[in-house]
């Protein structure tokens, strides 16, 4: 059983890969081999014992399908593989659209629909939720400068600045509105997110849907340390029944077929859950989801192959992760080979 | 405070060290107010719990009164109690 993942990214804003690949090895009577894609030779995860068997870079999505595909056919033609595990936002959509042709190759995928993807993007998700009766903040698209002058009379400040796919900055005023609009959208595109500051403590959910309108598993983190990019760096299992429902409830709502994350936010003054984001990948915590008792990463394999995959019932709470840096040592000829070839074999 | 128990999901350690199960949140507390987050985990009503203390520390029954009414405080700032 060949399994190729991307994502072995694991640096200070870490890709989900090496915990997908941690969770998958960790799967009791299952052998397999790793075959990790990157797309750039300094991705640590092929340098690191014991995760990837071989390495293949692939091209950026900006690159388009064809190209992907072929690269992949390339891959295939070398490794055989039986399923791929893409987990990072941007190649979602391309690895969706080659479903079909993956398919024809004999690999396997448990991806969302495009359609799916659509409805949990940044700019969709408050008319989802409104439509079913799940709390989001308000929110504005503004594509232009224009936009922003709607901010000082719908919001009260601070409000929170979003890319389309990634960042987000808290402004306290209009200026700093402005400011984070437009270095927001040089790096991200239109249209920047601008949405209502909820006050109170955030909360993540790492989750798996079957596609059906079932829950595979959640696991619920409260982030412990947060670095200065927003991202935390050590967390706990908690569990509260509200948010693991309302976890579920989304899920079932949008039929979620593949692994995602909920970003919560409880507010303070009333306890109750609003939805900022919902992730179309596992998180780079979900080894914590393992760890405690849900396998999520290889429940998805298990689904990807078509195997019938029980829901989780329960988790260990109090379980804590730690996330570290180290300084991993190697010899240039792997980069070299990295670099030059396009791909390393370990062992 | 006798209508309150201690909230069913937070857990004490012997060190004296609490997390709440449903936020995460984590305490340190010095031995009386474990001792006295004990008793309320067992059920015992906020009078013998006042009693207890006053019988075993040199405190003057007003301070431990102030004492006792603030720590209560803080545990209903903090969530840590929930309604009986």
């Amino acid at each position: 059983m060949k399994i190729a993942v991307t994502g072995l990214n694991n640096v200070d804003n870490p890709g989900p890969g090496v915990p997908v690949i941690r969770g998958i090895k960790d799967a009791k009577d299952f052998k397999c081999e790793i075959i990790g894609l990157i797309y750039d030779a300094l991705e640590p995860a092929p340098y690191m014992d014991d995760i990837v068997q071989s390495t293949y870079t692939i091209p950026y999505p900006s690159g388009g399908l064809d190209l992907l595909f072929e690269r992949i056919k390339y891959i295939h033609s070398k490794e055989k593989l039986d399923v791929i595990v893409p987990t990072l936002d941007s190649e979602l959509f391309g690895f969706t659209k080659l479903t079909p042709k993956l398919d024809e190759l004999g690999i396997k995928t448990f991806l969302p629909s495009t359609e799916q993807l659509i409805l949990r993007g940044k700019d969709k998700l408050a008319s989802f939720c409104n439509d079913n009766d799940i709390l989001v903040p308000k929110n504005i698209l503004a594509t232009s400068a224009q936009d922003i002058y709607k901010v000082s009379s719908e919001f009260k400040f601070p409000v929170a600045v979003k890319g389309i796919f990634y960042d987000a900055k808290i402004a306290n005023n209009l200026d700093e509105v402005f400011s984070a609009f437009k270095s927001i959208s040089s790096k991200w595109g239109f249209p920047v997110v601008i949405q209502e500051y909820i006050k109170g403590e955030e909360y993540n959910v790492s989750a798996l849907g079957d596609g059906e309108g079932k829950t595979i598993g959640a696991v619920a983190m409260k982030k412990l340390y947060i670095t200065d990019n927003g991202k935390g760096w050590s967390g706990v299992t908690i569990y509260d029944n509200k948010l693991i429902e309302l976890s579920k409830n989304i899920i079932s709502k949008i039929k979620w077929k593949s692994g995602a994350e909920l970003e919560f936010i409880k507010e303070e003054k009333t306890n109750k859950y609003y939805l900022l984001e919902m992730n179309p990948r596992f998180p780079a915590w979900v080894y914590l989801s393992v760890a405690s008792g849900q396998n999520l990463p290889y429940s998805l394999v298990e689904l990807a192959l078509g195997k019938k995959v029980e829901p989780f019932e329960k988790y260990e709470v109090g379980k804590l992760f730690i996330r570290y840096s180290w300084d991993l040592i190697t010899d240039l000829k792997q980069f070299e080979n990295i670099s030059v070839n396009g791909e390393m074999h370990n062992g | 405070m006798t209508n309150y128990k201690l909230s069913s999901n937070l857990a004490i350690s012997d060190n004296g060290f609490l997390f709440l199960s449903t936020t995460g949140e984590t305490f340190t507390v010095n031995d009386i107010a474990k001792v006295v987050l004990m008793d309320l985990k067992n059920d015992i009503n906020y009078k013998s719990i006042f009693d207890k203390l006053l019988k075993e520390y040199e405190v003057e029954e007003k301070i431990l009164e102030r004492d006792l009414e603030d720590f209560f405080n803080q545990l209903n700032v903090y969530n840590l109690l929930e309604e009986k």
